[in-house]
């Protein structure tokens, strides 16, 4: 990581890119651009445009989430006759809202009534879109599904760690910006130790030192001290005013230590992830929003509450055998190809005909799961009392995480909170209660960071537990390195009429990304398959 | 497949061995039932009657796949299906206690008991879970 360079001066990327932009115009510009790695942040190319399916040709899709309603709006566009066998009685899967008035029953028979006022909703699924990600912008665009800004990241927002500062939640800002000023300083000594003279030459160290006061906020002794310079940043004890009294006061920073014991250098390297950076999206209305839209561009195409049980490719042809829920009758369905989008904990348990290799792959990924609770409260008082707009406090106990809703900012009446967003064993626990008892339980929690506020403004809750979501009995497919080796490029690849698709068959694992690239992918080789039969 | 026909034989054999096992407290909660209680009961139900949606949970209440601890300390430890691996995420005496506990509950009432030396030879190796 040395940074002594060679004495080369080789120009820098921008000014080559510059130079190649002048000569050869934009396309040969992005050309470079995406050789040089830049650019590079999705895979996705642009609506697939199949065409020429031969006449009468046929696809069968099985699952009416993103992945397989993508398949049959490009499917049918390429010229083949599509349709569409879902188990729940709407279109979406896993991107989801609950509403008020929607009843939703887990596994185990347990029923909740979503008592939200109308606007609200509870994203049990998918709740936000990094801006790299260009297959679900695209077609939110196409279908007409209005976005507005997800807030990932807020600075007003609190961090709790039961042992950090007594128990008592404090500002993301505060501790964010102590922790940068803590480390420029431990930096900056480290190079006035001679820590850093193998690593860096005279010059460098200096030039280092500079950054790191203007990173840090250092004082001119290089430490971070208490001042109005890091109050810039941290904030002041009184903020700058009008008037008489409008001279700030500064504020004191937090001891190193504690910043430590808060474990606050994990919770910055959350948002700093590329799936958390600024931009993020979300639907105007709940992320069901997506799932609805894409739903009617399939209208009609729809069968609902089908359950597969039987999936045949003898004859030259794919039947899928299904349970009408709705009447108990046995019914089956026929067409030249499918694209099967069933989640694998489910197509693992029904019969398919198809290659030992795929089989084995289905079976061998496990699924992870989550639970989420969406609490109602009666005032945004997180808004009114506390100036948070969104963005996500976090807490290091099982329910990891509390949000606020990013739309409908600083509007008057109830809003929903993000009460839990469970994570490893936390999750089994929480699933494991009853649905009241897990909104009790996100209660007492939650409390934590609104004492005297949030227990005494909720109005009412629902809890959704991935493993007991009787669509796909977990969250996500949840791959691991050997098992990717294994298994990865047999479960993607056609067998022989049948090619399966989802987040499953992707690396962008449980984001609706995910779902649509391996969707546009899998068509494009089935319909390369069906022209060469 | 020797090997646990003659484990049962020494059970069937030397009931004795089986005594203190079965004699424990009665108000003493079982080991594994906390296990139960925090980890299986989130897809296997409360009353471990399993459910079923467009696939199936298995019901571990009256389950004769329980007779032999070594299925069991198998699916535990590997996985099956949308069923992680949760060897690594719980101990080998946690695993042995839950297995212990639901071989001896809900309807089952086989006898035994359910070592964490049965699940280090019986067990699949601890494997990663890398992603989500």
């Amino acid at each position: 990581m040395a940074l002594i360079d060679t004495g080369v001066q080789a120009p820098t990327r921008r000014e080559l890119l510059h130079a190649i932009g002048v000569m050869g115009g934009a396309s040969l510009l992005y050309q470079a651009m995406e050789s040089m790695g830049h650019a590079a942040e999705s895979q996705f190319k642009g609506p697939p445009n199949l065409q020429g399916a031969r006449p009468g040709a046929s696809v069968l899709v099985l699952g009416a989430g993103l992945a397989g309603m993508l398949a049959a709006i490009e499917l049918r566009k390429a010229g083949y006759k599509v349709e569409i066998l879902e188990y729940n009685n709407r279109p979406g899967g896993r991107n989801w809202s609950l509403y008020g008035g929607d009843t939703y029953t887990e596994l185990g028979g347990a029923v909740q009534q979503v008592g939200f006022a109308k606007g609200n909703y509870l994203n049990p699924g998918a709740w936000r879109i990094p801006y790299h990600h260009r297959t679900i912008l695209h077609y939110c665009k196409a279908f007409g599904v209005a976005l507005e800004p997800f807030m990932q990241l807020n600075h007003q927002a609190l961090v709790h760690n039961s042992k950090a500062f007594g128990g008592k939640p404090q500002r993301y800002r505060e501790l964010a910006a102590d922790w940068d000023g803590n480390v420029a300083e431990l930096l900056a000594k480290a190079i006035d130790n001679k820590g850093l003279d193998s690593e860096l030459r005279a010059e460098d160290r200096d030039r280092l030192k500079e950054a790191l006061r203007d990173w840090g906020l250092l004082d001119k002794n290089m430490r971070y001290s208490k001042g109005l310079r890091s109050s810039r940043r941290r904030g002041y004890d009184r903020p700058l005013g009008g008037g008489v009294d409008a001279e700030p006061i500064a504020s004191t920073p937090f001891a190193f230590g504690d910043l430590l014991d808060a474990r606050i250098g994990g919770i910055v390297a959350q948002h700093m992830e590329n799936q958390h950076q600024t931009t993020m999206f979300q639907p105007v209305g709940g992320m069901g929003m997506i799932g609805k839209a894409f739903g009617k561009q399939v209208e009609g195409l729809i069968r609902y509450g089908a359950k597969v049980t039987k999936i045949d490719q003898s004859g030259g042809a794919v039947t899928a055998t299904y349970t009408d829920i709705a009447s108990g009758e046995t019914r089956t369905a026929k067409a030249d190809y499918c694209v099967c989008t069933i989640p694998l904990g489910i197509l693992s348990q029904i019969e398919v005909d198809a290659s030992p290799g795929l089989l084995a792959a289905i079976a061998a990924v496990p699924y992870s799961n989550s639970v989420k609770v969406g609490l109602e409260m009666k005032t945004r008082f997180w808004e009114d009392d506390e100036a948070i707009y969104g963005g996500i406090s976090y807490t290091d106990q099982p329910i990891a995480q509390i949000s606020y809703p990013s739309g409908g900012l600083h509007s008057a009446g109830p809003g929903v909170i993000l009460g839990a967003y469970t994570f490893g064993p936390a999750s089994y626990k929480f699933a494991g209660m009853a649905p009241e008892e897990r909104v009790r339980t996100a209660l007492e929690m939650g409390a934590v960071f609104h004492p005297g506020r949030y227990k005494e403004q909720f109005s009412n809750g629902v809890a959704v537990a991935w493993s007991r979501v009787p669509f796909t009995l977990g969250c996500c497919a949840q791959w691991n390195e050997a098992t990717r080796k294994e298994h990865y490029q047999t479960l993607c690849a056609v067998d022989d009429r049948i090619v399966l698709a989802g987040e499953h068959a992707s690396y962008v694992g449980c984001w609706m990304e995910g779902a649509l690239l391996s969707s546009l992918d899998a068509i494009t080789r089935l319909h390369t398959r069906a022209l060469e039969a | 497949m020797i090997k646990t026909l003659l484990r049962c034989l020494v059970l069937v054999a030397v009931p004795a061995l089986c005594a203190p096992a079965i004699a424990a407290e009665p108000a003493a909660p079982h080991p594994g039932e906390k296990v139960y209680r925090e980890v299986c009961q989130a897809c296997h139900m409360a009353n471990a009657k399993g459910a079923e949606g467009a696939g199936r949970i298995t019901a571990l209440a009256g389950n004769s796949n329980l007779a032999y601890p070594e299925y069991p300390i198998s699916i535990v430890t590997g996985g099956k299906g949308a069923m992680p691996w949760f060897r690594g995420q719980l101990s080998d005496q946690q695993i042995a206690d839950v297995i212990g506990y639901v071989r001896t509950h809900f309807g089952n009432k086989y006898k035994g008991k359910v070592t964490a030396a049965m699940v280090v030879e019986n067990g699949a190796p601890v494997q990663l879970r890398d992603e989500r």
